[in-house]
């Protein structure tokens, strides 16, 4: 598959030159080419094309933007493109397989922990890396895992019974 | 002879997702996923991207632009500044509220924030730096940070381009019975008094506002997505600025990320982002940071209140007086009907049976971002609801009365509906004393309160408080609610196919209210078509009939009524067409849940689905065939939901941080549709009404600069400070003129809410005598209180050093 | 919102780092969590020429106890790792309590606390926690290793004294004299907010005697205030009612806040004298039984 783009090269500088990366995103391995200043965020969602992953804030606060690297939860728009050269990228779009959908999704759904569903992958990853390491989470460790993720819709407590309701699904599953 | 009831086939609604169930959400599996389309997942060929300049200051006049360096980096296709704008006469725009706004400055900037220029480049960085590099060289002018210093002889007059306009007032408005009231006032035993200021908020969803222009010079069609809650009027709106024919004009407001009211103005940047597709003949994606958003969007509130209340010694409410004063920022710009200078605030007091009332309300221009009815209200419901129930506060602990037993002795009885309130309201029903006595019982009223005098005598400080109030939803009838002259209504129109499925499109559009999912209910109640056949579409304005959208809660009352009255519709043809297929006369047909059958012989019937087959392939003679319609909806009035929020605190003396112990929500919001979806909902409101009430306010210095302008000082509660709620859904009082006895329920907690957070901890600091800290309600303003045992407020221009 | 243009570089080892730190000119801003860097990047108030990312440099996400009973913190070590750290739990009070206070947990995944210190934020809460326990820098720079006393490290809002060829490796908090007690409480309106106040107490005990004291006020001065006085006037004695309101006072007045949207000088000045007297209520209670003190919070 070629790209094509404007080329520019007469009339930008070359000053600042692209670096190549290799990255793994939900499983897919990935080559690209990019500023040093692209923010993974937007290496997501318009490099990749990946737009499960949102943009709410401009400073760090509101955790639209999580996603996994190297299993961490990390706010995608405070990390730049290049930092995840030879490391794997976890999104949304990462999280049901080609059959089914991961148990967290189907709390969200179950205990109604979404309403207009912008902060929600967001949330569903940062319940993830929560679970991924204590199976068996209280409602007050439920709080204080997503308290980096801002919600204007729900209020939070939906959210709360929907992480718990997949705790207790995985632990069913074993 | 068989009974009816042997022979029953009705469906069990429940079952097929009818009123009542807690159906789960259709939206949520794209959502889940990450497979929402929201408008900056759109991308389209040849798509450049807009960014915009602000002022830093707040007020200045512009002495000079010089834009050429930004036109000189590479990828840079076209900068845009006022004086460009003002050459196709497009620097100004008409506003919701018969005023004008600047779609970029040309003499003045008024506000910090406000849009001076805007960059269009192949990529958003690129654009961001080529704002960098425009110069405006600016004078600054003096500063009006509050009504007050506006209202200064001496100030300077910020609106110099209204030919009329020799101060900074915007209008004057009354409502009620001046003499009378003053009457009320001689007779009083107790006048109470309450002076405070509901600070400015702002709805700040996650997602900030956005759009893609996409001009077609080809087949001269204008397509534009933009996070809109009311396609229809943006459209109207674009027809008229632009002079583009409406029906070359497609609106598309996609997945929403919520709106609050913020996404309902027309914002300078949409303007510019369709100018510049004009201009280019390519698509513009203009998508703002959470800065832009919150120092140039729809703002929230920002009005003072003098309150007086006339009271018998027994405490029956004599009268009450109001005036109020708002800042409205630079540019007159609410969204509201049009008749209200100050929206619906006289719609408080509805609750309590007053005699008589008068309301005076002021408008003050400043230098801040226009705006002010926005955020979950309908149109200032908020500030009427909140003033209310402080003053009501006030007014128990001046006469030494019961807080619960003040209210309820003035609520209007059950049997008094329907109820003109003395401001010209008429309310449709409720039960008010049996919610408070749910609220009550569940918050264990009594024993708290013999908890709270041990407590104090151990130095620790519990309070609790109360906030009861019914509120006007659905606006609004023809005869008194316009925007910009368009009347209220709003529209369903169904088709349903020949297999049964069915399809409905509505003039609403829901930003996370799950009308996928609420809509179909209706359909399956009225229909007894299982809900998971109906597919719900909103927001396309060249397929959706027209309506106003969705804000003010208005979207159960109006668009929901329509979706009940198109089906409707739908059932009276398709007895018709059961009529035909049993071979009976009309008259001899009845209906049960998905089937009409013959009165004589129940056994014999015919579902809704035969019927639909029949709209296509066996219609009697001279019927038009099809299963098609639509109905406009004109609400003979506006509902009135009501509820019952109480709050109990814990306030730490040496610090002023205080924590909720409980918070019981009692709503009675008639008839739920899906009762999951209504908690959603109230819970929702209850989050936003404890952040008002704790944290979330912006301010400005004395400069001008605002404070709050984006998340690290615009403070918005996480999980971890969120309370839990106990939420209370015994009490239904369905309403008397609404199809389907639904009121309507997305902003009650945010109106009614605020107040009891409040309540709460002037009672826990009931000792001192404070009467009043205005909102939020932060750990340094307690202290304050309790230190210096004083009232504090909060309006701007905040202290500093 | 975006960062503007900037060279980059990621260096596999430390001397590669430093080479280029060396050579790479007047703006050169090195990058580890980025969690305080980047943000103020992309608003544009940082405008770096190069950065130069230490992520990949090996051996430098440890924290460890070493032999010598100093704890030393690599660079690379994240406020998460520190937050749930059973190292930290029941040794290192005022460090654990004030681990889970840092920023939000997402935050917390990438930032560290090398780089807070830095970083040098006036709101910043690790320069408080290492103050009050006497801690120090480690920098590494052509010329080879140097221990810097946090009290000398860090000279005015966003400023350290770091060449611009070296790169702080390490943090050390030297090994404790007596039982360690403190904590850290901060006053932040939600979670992430900066600090309106926060106060760090680390106290260390021989019997009943305090042998070593520091206290350390974040977000009430131009950066952070070692409370010197009150540590001083703790120090030698037992833990007494009247020497804790006499050292609450004195850190109260070592504080130099400004009026702001936060509160009032006088309001934030409370909160000093609230904060210390809470947290040495709570060692004073440790120091009674012999036993480490519970996170005061």
């Amino acid at each position: 598959m070629t790209m094509v783009q404007d080329d520019l090269s007469d009339e930008a500088p070359d000053e600042f030159p692209v670096r190549r990366i290799k990255f793994s995103i939900n499983g897919r391995k990935k080559l690209a080419e990019v500023e040093p200043r692209l923010l993974l965020a937007d290496l997501i969602r318009r490099g990749v094309g990946l737009t499960g992953t949102h943009r709410g804030c401009d400073t760090t606060n509101c955790g639209a933007c999580t996603v996994l690297v190297d299993g961490r939860a990390i706010k995608s728009c405070t990390m730049l493109a290049v930092q995840v050269d030879g490391r794997e990228v976890t999104t949304v779009e990462g999280l049901a397989t080609a059959s089914e959908l991961h148990p967290i999704q189907e709390g969200f759904k179950q205990e109604h922990g979404l309403q207009c569903g912008f902060c929600t992958p967001g949330m569903m990853l940062a319940a993830k890396e929560l679970l991924d390491r204590n199976p068996n989470p209280t409602e007050e460790d439920v709080r204080w895992a997503i308290s980096g993720n801002l919600c204007r819709c729900t209020g939070y407590q939906n959210i709360v019974k929907s992480v718990l309701w997949a705790a207790a699904k995985l632990r069913a599953e074993g | 002879m068989t009974t009816t009831a042997d022979a029953s086939r009705a469906l069990d609604e429940i079952k097929i997702g009818g009123l009542g169930s807690s159906r789960k959400r259709v939206e949520d599996d794209r959502f889940i996923r990450g497979k929402g389309n929201y408008t900056d997942d759109v991308v389209l060929p040849g798509m450049l991207h807009m960014e915009i300049l602000r002022s830093p200051l707040p007020h200045a006049r512009i002495k000079s632009i010089d834009a050429s360096r930004a036109w000189a980096l590479p990828g840079v296709r076209l900068v845009l500044t006022g004086e460009m704008m003002a050459t196709r006469n497009l620097a100004w725009m008409p506003t919701l509220s018969y005023d004008t706004q600047a779609v970029l400055a040309t003499d003045k900037v008024r506000f910090q924030g406000q849009e001076v220029a805007c960059v269009i480049a192949d990529d958003p960085y690129i654009a961001k730096d080529a704002c960098e590099l425009i110069d405006v060289d600016y004078e600054p002018l003096p500063v009006i940070v509050n009504p007050w210093q506006g209202l200064e002889p001496d100030a300077p007059v910020i609106r110099d381009d209204k030919v009329n306009q020799t101060d900074n007032v915007v209008y004057n408005w009354e409502v009620g019975d001046r003499a009378g009231t003053d009457r009320a006032f001689e007779r009083a035993d107790v006048v109470s008094k309450l002076e405070l200021h509901y600070p400015r908020s702002h709805p700040s969803p996650i997602e900030c506002c956005g759009s893609v222009a996409d001009f077609n010079r080809a087949t001269s069609k204008l397509t534009v997505y933009m996070t809109t809650q009311a396609p229809h009027i943006i459209r109207a709106a674009v027809a008229m600025v632009a002079e583009i024919p409406e029906q070359m004009i497609r609106i598309i407001s996609p997945d929403i990320g919520g709106g609050f009211g913020n996404k309902v103005p027309i914002y300078p940047g949409y303007v510019c982002s369709i100018l510049a597709s004009i201009l280019l003949e390519r698509p513009v994606k203009w998508i703002e940071d959470k800065t832009g958003n919150l120092i140039s969007t729809g703002f929230a509130r920002d009005v003072y209140l003098k309150g007086e209340m006339a009271l018998r010694r027994d405490g029956k409410i004599l009268g009450f007086r109001m005036h109020t004063d708002a800042d409205h920022g630079a540019f007159f710009a609410d969204a509201q009907p049009s008749k209200f200078k100050i929206g619906l605030m006289h719609s408080t007091f509805a609750a309590y049976d007053v005699p008589v009332a008068h309301l005076t309300a002021r408008g003050v221009y400043t230098n801040k971002a226009p705006g002010g009815v926005a955020y979950r209200c309908s149109f200032r419901v908020t500030e009427a609801m909140f003033f209310q129930e402080r003053m009501m506060q006030a007014a128990a602990d001046d006469l030494g009365m019961d807080q619960a037993a003040f209210r309820r002795m003035n609520f209007v009885a059950d049997d008094d509906f329907p109820h003109r309130t003395p401001l010209g309201f008429l309310t449709d029903s409720g039960q008010y004393a049996k919610c408070l006595d749910v609220g009550l019982k569940a918050i264990d009223y009594e024993n708290f309160k013999v908890e709270q005098a041990e407590a104090r005598k151990r130095g620790r400080l519990l309070g609790l408080g109360i906030s009861t109030m019914t509120e006007p939803l659905g606006a609004g009838n023809s005869r008194e609610y316009d925007i910009l002259g368009i009347k209220m209504f709003d529209s369903a129109e169904l088709k349903v196919h020949m297999t049964g499925k069915a399809i409905l499109r509505t003039g609403a559009k829901t930003q996370g209210q799950g009308h996928e999912t609420t809509w179909a209910q209706i359909i399956a109640h009225e229909l007894g078509l299982p809900a998971d056949d109906v597919t719900v579409e909103e927001g396309d304005t060249d397929t959706a009939p027209f309506g106003m959208g969705t804000y003010a809660s208005r979207s159960t009352p109006v668009a929901g009524a329509a979706v009940a009255m198109v089906a409707r519709k739908i059932r009276a043809k398709a007895r018709k067409l059961a009529a035909h297929l049993l071979e009976v006369s009309e008259e001899d047909i009845e209906w049960e849940l998905g089937r009409f059958y013959v009165r004589s012989a129940p056994q014999r019937g015919v579902s809704i689905q035969e019927c639909a087959m029949a709209a296509y392939s066996n219609m009697p003679d001279g019927m038009e065939p099809g299963l098609e319609n639509t109905a406009y909806y004109d609400p003979p009035n506006l509902t009135w939901p009501f509820a019952v929020y109480i709050v109990t605190v814990e306030v730490d003396p040496e610090t002023g941080v205080w924590d909720v112990l409980k918070m019981v929500a009692v709503d009675d919001c008639g008839v739920r549709i899906n009762p999951m979806i209504v908690e959603g909902q109230i819970m929702g409101g209850l989050t936003e009404a404890y952040a008002m009430a704790s944290m979330q306010f912006i301010t400005f210095d004395a400069d001008g600069n605002c404070v709050g302008s984006n998340y690290m000082d615009y403070l918005l509660p996480s999980a971890w400070e969120t309370p839990g709620f106990e939420l209370h859904s015994e009490v239904v009082t369905p309403c008397p003129h609404h199809p389907i006895g639904a009121k309507g329920i997305g902003e009650c907690a945010a109106v009614g809410g605020p107040a009891a957070f409040v309540n709460a901890v002037m009672d826990a600091l009931g000792e001192t005598g404070v009467r009043n800290i205005d909102m939020p309600v932060l750990p340094d303003r307690v202290w304050e209180a309790l230190t210096y045992r004083r009232d504090v407020s909060g309006f701007p221009p905040v202290r500093q050093d | 919102m975006f960062p503007s243009r900037f060279r980059y570089e990621a260096p596999h080892s430390l001397d590669e780092a430093i080479g280029l730190l060396h050579d790479g000119g007047d703006y050169v801003k090195v990058l580890a969590g980025g969690q305080s860097l980047v943000p103020m990047m992309k608003l544009r108030f940082a405008s770096p020429e190069m950065i130069v990312d230490i992520n990949n440099l090996p051996g430098l996400a440890y924290h460890r106890t070493d032999p010598d009973g100093s704890l030393r913190i690599g660079a690379l070590c994240r406020h998460a790792d520190l937050e749930r750290s059973d190292l930290l739990k029941g040794a290192q009070p005022t460090m654990a309590a004030a681990a889970p206070l840092v920023a939000d947990p997402l935050v917390r995944n990438r930032g560290t606390l090398v780089g807070s210190l830095c970083h040098a934020d006036p709101q910043g809460d690790w320069a408080s926690v290492m103050l009050a326990l006497g801690g120090s820098v480690i920098a590494q720079g052509p010329a080879g290793k140097r221990a810097i006393p946090l009290a000398e490290f860090v000279t005015g809002p966003f400023q350290n004294v770091l060449e611009h060829d070296e790169i702080a490796v390490e943090a050390v908090v030297p090994a404790a004299r007596g039982v360690r007690s403190g904590g850290y409480l901060k006053l932040e309106r939600r979670v992430g907010d900066f600090a309106t106040v926060g106060v760090a107490v680390a106290i260390e005990t021989s019997g009943t005697t305090v042998v070593r004291a520091g206290i350390a006020l974040t977000g009430v001065g131009g950066s952070t205030i070692g409370a010197t006085e009150a540590a001083q006037a703790l120090t030698g004695k037992p833990l007494t009612a009247d020497g804790i309101a006499e050292a609450a006072e004195l850190a109260a007045a070592a504080a130099q806040p400004r009026t702001d949207h936060r509160g009032t000088a006088e309001y934030k000045r409370q909160l000093v004298r609230v904060f210390v007297k809470r947290i040495l209520a709570g060692s004073q209670g440790a120091a009674a039984t012999g036993e480490p003190a519970e996170r005061a919070a």
